[in-house]
């Protein structure tokens, strides 16, 4: 009787080329992450179990949060999306107000993601480190009192320009603290509501299913 | 672990070899890393997008319709008043006429609060509704939510998401509150 022989395979696995893989995968997703900046205003967004995501484009956040050196008072800031319109933001606004910025400083500006200042001091802010910018505490905040209401203005302005280089509408998201109470968040929506943007986001964190 | 012994037997003859270092490198470790590092980014990526509450408001408008006021049906209505600490107030119908088991009461939020009376509600409506002659489909409870001065942002979002968990057919944020309200929501 012919013996079958069991041929002894190694069990060892090449693993090169899963290895190789697997590190190509890696560096995608690393490289395709966007990293957390960080933020000038902390705010701590209330939770919902809302599962809609903001729009990545197009969006403008308008940031409501405790201001850090006064007591009782809010800060707000402001910040858009995308670097072509933030720099024509900044160009409309410094028409606005009989500012003139440098070309340097519109490319600054364009990275900023969301800043607090009015807008006299922003070239203050723009020359300065991102790191040191972003110190909670900071910056201020941006004037939205009845006398002199820029933010009213950035909101406008970031409209226009949207619909100048995107041809579309702005998206608004109000990124509140949960702790501010309503008037203070009524405040920016009824501005918002002034320019009939009668739809908006409110940025909400994420809580769990059996809330 | 998977990489067996290859290497040959024990030398045999006391001859000094210069041992041969295996060549192969057990990747396994590096392999089982690599994925879980793509796992956390692929998770991290898509996760941290932060969420959005949709809310749209009527439109102010200054220009006058001509729309006339229209009536609504005093049964459908349920008043939220969100006043300070956390706390809820709310009734069924008119304050000075509340419906059967609509009298103004305290209430909290979450699942054993307001959400109760929401969901009690919603059906007892949406079948009254349906029973009353001249009603259109889809007619159902309306909720007027006001907010108080002393009410937080939060509150607004707990009021707004408890409206999409028990699917509130209509609901509005009206800031305009009757003397009669002031009242109640400020009593302790």
């Amino acid at each position: 009787m012919a013996k079958i022989k069991m041929s002894k395979k190694s069990t060892s696995i090449d693993m090169t080329a899963m290895c190789d893989v697997a590190f190509l995968l890696l560096t995608f997703f690393i490289l395709t992450a966007t990293a957390k900046q960080q933020e000038p205003l902390p705010v701590d967004t209330p939770s919902s179990t809302v599962k809609t995501k903001l729009p990545e484009t197009d969006l403008a956040t308008i940031t409501i949060g405790k201001d850090v050196n006064a007591k009782d008072s809010i800060s707000i800031f402001f910040g858009v999306t995308g670097r072509d319109v933030r720099k024509r933001t900044l160009e409309l606004m410094a028409q606005k107000y009989k500012l003139s910025f440098s070309e340097e400083e519109m490319e600054q500006f364009a990275l900023i993601e969301s800043f607090g200042v009015p807008v006299q001091n922003l070239s203050q802010i723009i020359a300065m480190k991102s790191s040191d910018r972003n110190k909670p505490g900071f910056q201020p905040g941006i004037p939205a009192d009845s006398t002199d209401n820029q933010l009213k203005e950035w909101i406008y302005n970031a409209r226009i320009a949207t619909s100048e280089i995107a041809d579309k509408d702005l998206n608004f998201a109000i990124k509140g603290d949960a702790k501010q109470e309503y008037p203070s968040v009524k405040k920016v929506m009824d501005m918002l509501q002034d320019q009939k943007v009668n739809q908006f986001d409110l940025v909400t964190g994420l809580r769990g299913k059996d809330y | 672990m998977a990489e067996l012994n290859t290497e040959s037997g024990g030398d045999k003859g006391g001859k000094v070899r210069s041992k041969k270092s295996n060549a192969k490198v057990d990747l396994t470790a590096m392999v089982d890393l690599a994925f879980l590092l793509i796992t956390f980014f692929m998770l991290t990526t898509s996760l941290s997008k932060p969420q959005a509450m949709n809310l749209g408001l009527p439109d102010k408008g200054d220009e006058k319709t001509d729309e006339k006021d229209i009536k609504v049906d005093q049964k459908r209505t349920m008043t939220i008043l969100l006043g300070d600490d956390n706390k809820i107030k709310w009734f069924h119908g008119l304050l000075e006429a509340p419906e059967p088991n609509g009298k103004p009461t305290d209430a909290t939020y979450g699942k054993n609060g307001i959400r109760k009376e929401l969901v009690k509600r919603v059906k007892s409506v949406a079948e009254y509704c349906a029973s009353k002659q001249g009603s259109k489909p889809g007619d159902g409870l309306i909720v007027i939510i006001k907010p108080s001065k002393k009410s937080t942002y939060r509150n607004i979002v707990d009021i707004l998401d408890e409206m999409a968990i028990t699917d509130v057919p209509t609901y509005a944020i009206v800031n305009d509150f009757t003397p009669e309200e002031k009242k109640l929501i400020e009593e302790k």
